[in-house]
């Protein structure tokens, strides 16, 4: 398999849904990796579009840069709705 | 299992006091039932070991498509054919989800192939048995899928995240398997032949061992198992799922109106179980060691289908270079 490359799948289960990473597929190019993904993925309805990406475009945020990543939105409650208290009388909003 | 015998290279259990801190980071976030992910910390032997394990399980699945590939042709009727052609593309898709789920641990594919053709990967004993009558892909999909749904469904909670998610998928597809196989059988027992009806015990009677089998050995107090067990890539002891798979299994024998070639196989009021006879690990042992009946002939399958293969993979990618070429 060393010839080929490898794609990540992502498929569309319903119209109205987001794409969702399902996994992996080794093919020699997009156009065999998305035969290979509906082969390996889709064998019972389950999407109804499908893309394949190769894996090496993907850039992923590491494990150990969790904290400069997403520290900065923790002290941000401000940005809930629920932070906001409102008298009843308001009823639901 | 579909991992019999594996290895994690321990030596003792580590005690929290004994561990850095990293290590006890990641104990404590496996004992919290919070999933360790491909860019985790991990130590050495969980990662090792995750590959064997994985590797060994996804080698399974696709040995495991040649004793059914061999009624592929001779299926009684279309219909039973197509159902086995889906049933056997399901395993190739397993064992596929699997080896993607092993390469996130950073083995590599070929690599993992290449070791089981050398004999020095193992795959579940029970692919190492011939398929001798139609009745046998009954037998096989209800009781050889039936152990491996035992199995499985406990691993949906294994501590690794691809694993996991590999077994949530795959879950989804045994009962299939289970229920095309169990139909079989019935079909052959309500409908069929006084020959038919016999072709069905004779399946039995020769797969309800090595089936037993696939469970593997009583789990010995060794560091190994308790070291599996602690990072949860193991999480019922061989004996449990085995006894679950019996009492499961003995009322769907007795429907369909057969035996087990088990004398001892009898329902414990006490225990709330059945009890059953002494299985011949000498056998297990034999088989894998690479002495079953059909070991060489698997592996020499698997290797002809790689190497038939060559000018086709070769082919695909003289021809993606190509239209690359073209399109540049
Ligand atoms: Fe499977
Ligand atoms: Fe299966």
């Amino acid at each position: 398999m060393a010839e080929w490359s490898l794609f990540e799948v992502f498929v569309r289960s319903k119209h109205g849904l987001n794409h969702k990473h399902v996994g992996s597929v080794h093919a020699a190019d997009a156009e065999m990796a998305m035969e290979n993904a509906r082969d390996l993925y889709t064998r019972r309805n389950e999407g109804v579009s499908i893309w394949v990406v190769p894996s090496n475009s993907i850039t992923a945020s590491a494990s150990d840069e969790k904290e400069v990543l997403f520290d900065p939105s923790d002290d941000k409650v401000y940005r809930h709705a629920s932070f906001y208290q409102l008298p009843d009388e308001v009823g639901h909003m | 299992m579909y991992a019999q015998l594996v290895e994690t290279g321990a030596k003792h259990v580590q005690s929290k006091d004994e561990m850095s801190p990293e290590e006890r980071e990641f104990q404590e976030k496996i004992d919290a039932e919070t999933k360790i992910e491909p860019k985790n910390w991990m130590p050495e032997g969980y990662r090792k070991t995750l590959i064997r394990q994985i590797s060994q399980h996804a080698h399974s699945e696709v040995v495991g498509m040649l004793p059914e590939g061999n009624w592929l042709t001779r299926a009684p009727t279309l219909k039973r054919k197509l159902q086995l052609a889906a049933k056997i593309q399901d395993e190739a898709g397993h064992g596929l989800y699997l080896y993607s789920a092993m390469e996130t641990l950073g083995a590599d594919r070929d690599e993992e192939i290449e070791k089981l053709h050398q004999g020095k990967a193992k795959y579940s004993s029970i692919f190492n048995y011939p398929t001798l009558n139609w009745a046998d892909m009954g037998a096989v999909g209800w009781l050889v899928d039936g152990a491996a749904i035992i199995n499985q469904v406990v691993l949906q909670r294994t501590s690794y995240g691809p694993y996991s998610r590999a077994m949530v998928r795959i879950c989804k597809e045994e009962s299939f398997h289970q229920r095309q196989g169990y139909q079989i059988l019935l079909d052959m027992m309500r409908e069929g032949t006084d020959e038919q009806k016999a072709m069905v015990q004779d399946a039995i009677n020769r797969l309800w061992w090595p089936t037993l089998m696939m469970f593997g050995p009583t789990d010995d107090e060794s560091p190994n198992s308790q070291q599996s067990m602690a990072w949860k890539i193991k999480r019922k002891s061989n004996d449990e799922l085995r006894q679950m798979f019996i009492d499961q299994t003995v009322p769907q024998l007795e429907l369909l109106g057969c035996t087990a070639p088990d004398p001892e196989l009898k329902w414990n009021e006490e225990t709330g179980h059945y009890d059953f006879g002494e299985i011949d690990w000498q056998e297990f042992y034999e088989v894998l060691k690479g002495n079953g009946p059909c070991n060489r002939e698997r592996i020499k399958t698997r290797k002809d289908a790689i190497d038939g293969g060559a000018w086709v993979r070769e082919a695909a990618a003289a021809y993606a270079q190509k239209q690359r070429a073209q399109a540049a």
